[in-house]
């Protein structure tokens, strides 16, 4: 589905993504972890197109996206973002997304907007949402199309645990349509029971990117999070010792 | 593309900002035209106006919108559009409201108290302007990262135009004064939009002072329809480069 | 008026007596002008009747009244001139004339009137002429209503409108005059009075006068000259209710005033000229109630001019109010109106507390470098002028208007 091949991206002297290469197909649901600044933002951003690679090449279905938008008919993408236009209506917002994404052959699937309750306050602006409520809407727009990629950065910062556990369905109901969905999140519990792969980057490095139960065996942990805390643990020390060679 | 252009002219027909900008133009001009008996001296007060509020607001409207559009515009990035497509429709959307709020503002009082040739050549030159000055404005949004300075850049080339060119040119010309340099003041008039537009709408005017020789070189010129057709390109090409060159930036640019 | 009336009584008086009244026309059994005059002897009358008559060198020699019915075209056919005055007592009223000559070498005119007196020319038409009235030493004479129309050619080949040289105690009035060269010409013209008349459209002046003391000039329309009006070398000349109007260009102006002296402008409306009045060696002028509207300069004085004033006058709308290419100025400015005035008034007496500078930096750095009127209206002379307004260093500090009205005076 998605071929990521030795990709390199800095920033001025930082080198923010190193050679990273990867395959990812229909039907996983990635969590992208790692600790603050390794990557994660930049690598989806690089997928989405909006930040441009040094080198390297990603394939969508086999195409190279490198000067192609069409690709992203095909991807839904929840941002962090902190501010919608000012004065635009959520409704209105909303009914931008189908606007500008019409797709004949499918009908829009509302099922967050019914869910999160969103058309009881279609007519507040966006400038008076409060982060949760915003986090909604980003998700209920990334989910408008059924897409066939996923990306959600950040989905579950803001929200209250009732609106966690919708979305938490959503993703469940939408794995098992075969998509591939990439989820970042710093709160581990988050994907527990979520993801089916994990993907760990670390100073820009794809560290290891491996089934959850392959993780779960090899750690001997039962629990998800503290699997991941204890491969963490190992990495850093490992990575520690490398450059003090 | 045009699609996003609705929603967009939607924001910012709402913002307090343009709101207020067209309120206090109208009060302006409603007051200056219907104060003075006169009503071409009503329009010089406004020609003023037009050359040195309109540029003003349009560079920081249009480079606070578009700071403050940044994630929006990722978030429209991440839907099946190319970039330019992107960059244009913010374009189209920012200096359409501003020349919809110059128009309410300034083109209604003008076309109730003064209609005619010399009102529609203010009221095209304050669209012109705002045009031009929304692209500068977008040039210096996507070159400077920080907000703070892209504004302060932004200010820095609104003073250019309205001040520090008109002040060099004259120095120029005083320390020149010996040489016949009225064609090349001509020439000089075509890198600053608004000594442009100013000597355009000042030529409609029939300013009697502009009857005399320098008047007359300028008058034989930008009063031809060649001279007009000048103008119009001019003003044209200060709107192309600065977004052009930006949308090519705009392409390249990790947001 | 009252003289012309007179005289027509006069004459009337001796047609009654002992005059003979000639017809002309195709239906009497004189069919020329010319032998017309021949057969008439002084006192006599000619009647023209409607027609075409191709005449030229028709010369008077002696009184007679010559009176057109029906506006009898006498076309000269380009050539010569067409009547030729020397005598007193001579009326000519009611014709048409048309196509008198042009010459390089002679100055042509369709009427032209030489050593007399008492000659009135009145309601007649004057088309495409070299010189439509040529006038030389003679005086008593009335030139009223006429309407005089030169085809406009270049300066070089058309004459005046009504030339004047070396007379005194004339009357012009009431004339039309457009497309010569100067509409009015006056050369050492004294004692006489022109008023109701209006030049416009002449390649030259509208009025031009040098050496001409001791005249009048009311209630004139001059607008459109190509350089409006100059007035050379005279003293004691009173102008009062004329227009000036839209003469435009690069030495146009709507008064030029060169080497005046003592004498009185009063209710003249200047409006929409490069420069209102221009005044170069002039002394002891007093303009006042006048309106200056939306000229490029209202009033230029230059340093040479000397103890003129100015007052009770109206300024609005002109770019430049005054300006001058001196730094001390001995002329007085009191009691004008000027619309950029922005003064106050604390004992509400309807005069400016504070003195108004007419002149404007700016006026002070066009006088020096004409191309920086690239900048009129720009941003930077803004702050220059309103600098300088506020810290004055550069321009005639004793150039000031000390009683600044607040409203404008009703002219």
């Amino acid at each position: 589905m998605i071929k990521i091949e030795q990709l390199n991206k800095h920033f001025k002297r930082l080198d923010v993504l190193c050679d990273i290469s990867v395959f990812l197909s229909k039907g996983q649901v990635i969590s992208l972890i790692g600790p603050n600044a390794s990557g994660k933002t930049t690598l989806i951003k690089c997928l989405l197109g909006i930040v441009k690679q040094d080198s390297g090449i990603i394939y969508f279905n086999e195409k190279n996206i490198k000067g192609d938008w069409s690709y992203r008919h095909h991807i839904g993408y929840m941002p962090q973002i902190e501010r919608y236009p000012d004065n635009i209506q959520i409704g209105q917002l909303i009914n931008m997304m189908k606007d500008i994404r019409n797709n004949v052959n499918t009908l829009p699937d509302e099922e967050l907007i019914e869910k999160f309750e969103l058309n009881k306050i279609f007519i507040s602006k966006t400038r008076s949402l409060s982060g949760g409520t915003r986090q909604k809407v980003s998700a209920a727009l990334a989910f408008l199309f059924s897409p066939e990629v996923l990306i959600l950065d950040e989905p579950t910062a803001g929200l209250d645990p009732l609106s966690i556990e919708i979305l938490r369905e959503k993703i469940l109901k939408e794995k098992e349509k075969n998509k591939l969905i990439i989820i970042t999140s710093h709160i581990l519990s988050d994907i527990d029971g979520l993801a089916s792969h994990i993907m760990y980057l670390q100073n820009g490095q794809l560290i290891f990117f491996k089934d959850i139960n392959a993780i779960k065996q090899e750690v001997g942990e039962d629990r998800l999070s503290k699997a991941i805390v204890e491969i963490m643990k190992q990495k850093k020390s490992l990575y520690k010792r490398k450059n003090e060679k | 593309m045009n699609k996003t252009v609705k929603y967009v002219l939607y924001d910012i027909f709402r913002s307090r900002i343009l709101i207020a900008y067209a309120c206090l133009l109208f009060l302006i001009s409603f007051s200056l035209m219907s104060f003075e008996e006169n009503p071409s001296k009503g329009l010089m007060s406004l020609l003023n106006i037009t050359l040195i509020v309109v540029p003003l607001i349009s560079i920081i409207f249009g480079t606070i919108h578009f700071y403050n559009s940044n994630e929006f515009i990722e978030l429209l990035l991440s839907q099946p559009f190319s970039r330019s497509s992107i960059f244009f429709s913010q374009y189209m959307s920012v200096s359409a409201s501003l020349s919809c709020a110059f128009i309410i503002g300034m083109g209604i009082p003008i076309i109730i108290f003064s209609p005619g040739t010399i009102g529609t050549t203010l009221i095209i030159t304050g669209l012109l302007l705002t045009m031009v000055f929304v692209s500068l404005a977008f040039l210096s949004s996507v070159f400077v990262r920080d907000k703070a300075m892209g504004i302060g850049f932004a200010l820095l080339l609104w003073f250019l135009f309205s001040l520090i060119y008109d002040g060099l040119i004259l120095m120029l010309i005083v320390s020149l004064s010996d040489y016949p340099i009225e064609k090349l003041t001509l020439i000089l008039a075509s890198f600053n939009p608004i000594d442009l537009g100013r000597i355009f709408v000042m030529l409609q005017m029939d300013v009697s002072a502009m009857m005399g020789y320098t008047g007359a070189v300028y008058k034989d010129f930008f009063g031809s329809s060649t001279g007009m057709i000048y103008t119009f390109l001019i003003m044209f090409l200060w709107i192309l480069w600065p977004l052009l060159l930006a949308n090519h930036r705009f392409n390249q640019k990790d947001l | 008026m009252k003289r012309t009336i007179t005289f027509i009584l006069y004459l009337l008086f001796i047609d009654i007596l002992s005059a003979t009244t000639f017809h002309i026309g195709t239906r009497y059994p004189i069919k020329s002008i010319k032998e017309a005059v021949r057969l008439s002897s002084g006192n006599d009358s000619i009647i023209i009747h409607k027609g075409t008559y191709r005449e030229n060198n028709i010369v008077i020699t002696h009184p007679i009244i010559v009176i057109g019915i029906g506006a009898p075209i006498i076309d000269g056919e380009n050539k010569y001139e067409l009547f030729i005055i020397s005598s007193k007592n001579v009326f000519i009223k009611g014709l048409h004339f048309k196509n008198s000559g042009c010459s390089a070498l002679n100055d042509y005119a369709s009427i032209k009137i030489i050593n007399s007196s008492n000659v009135s020319v009145i309601e007649n038409q004057i088309d495409n002429a070299y010189f439509a009235i040529h006038v030389s030493n003679s005086n008593f004479c009335t030139i009223k209503n006429n309407i005089i129309n030169g085809l406009r050619k270049q300066e070089q080949t058309t004459g005046n409108g009504i030339h004047l040289w070396k007379c005194s105690n004339f009357l012009i009035e009431g004339n039309a005059i457009t497309n010569h060269r100067d509409g009015i010409y006056f050369e050492f013209v004294t004692d006489s009075r022109i008023q109701k008349n209006s030049s416009e459209n002449n390649i030259r002046y509208g009025l031009h006068f040098m050496f001409s003391h001791n005249d009048e000039y009311y209630n004139n329309l001059f607008q459109n000259n190509g350089a409006g009006v100059a007035v050379m070398y005279s003293k004691n000349v009173m102008m009062k209710y004329n227009t000036f109007k839209y003469n435009w260009g690069a030495s146009s102006y709507g008064l030029l005033l060169k080497d005046i002296s003592d004498s009185y402008i009063s209710s003249n409306i200047f409006s929409k000229n490069t420069v209102g009045i221009y005044m170069e060696g002039s002394n002891r002028i007093n303009i006042n109630k006048s309106s200056f509207q939306e000229n490029g300069w209202a009033i230029k004085v230059q340093s040479n001019c000397d103890e003129n004033k100015f007052h009770d006058n109206n300024f609005y709308g002109n770019t430049f109010d005054v300006s001058t290419n001196g730094y001390s100025s001995p002329n007085k400015f009191y009691n004008n109106y000027w619309d950029k005035y922005e003064g106050y008034d604390m004992n509400k007496d309807g005069i400016g507390d504070v003195p108004y500078h007419p002149v404007s930096l700016y006026s002070r750095i066009i006088e020096n470098t004409p191309g920086t009127l690239f900048l009129l209206k720009s941003f930077v002379i803004l702050l220059l002028d309103t600098t300088e307004k506020s810290l004055p260093t550069l321009i005639p500090e004793n150039l000031k208007d000390t009683r600044p009205l607040i409203k404008p005076l009703v002219i």
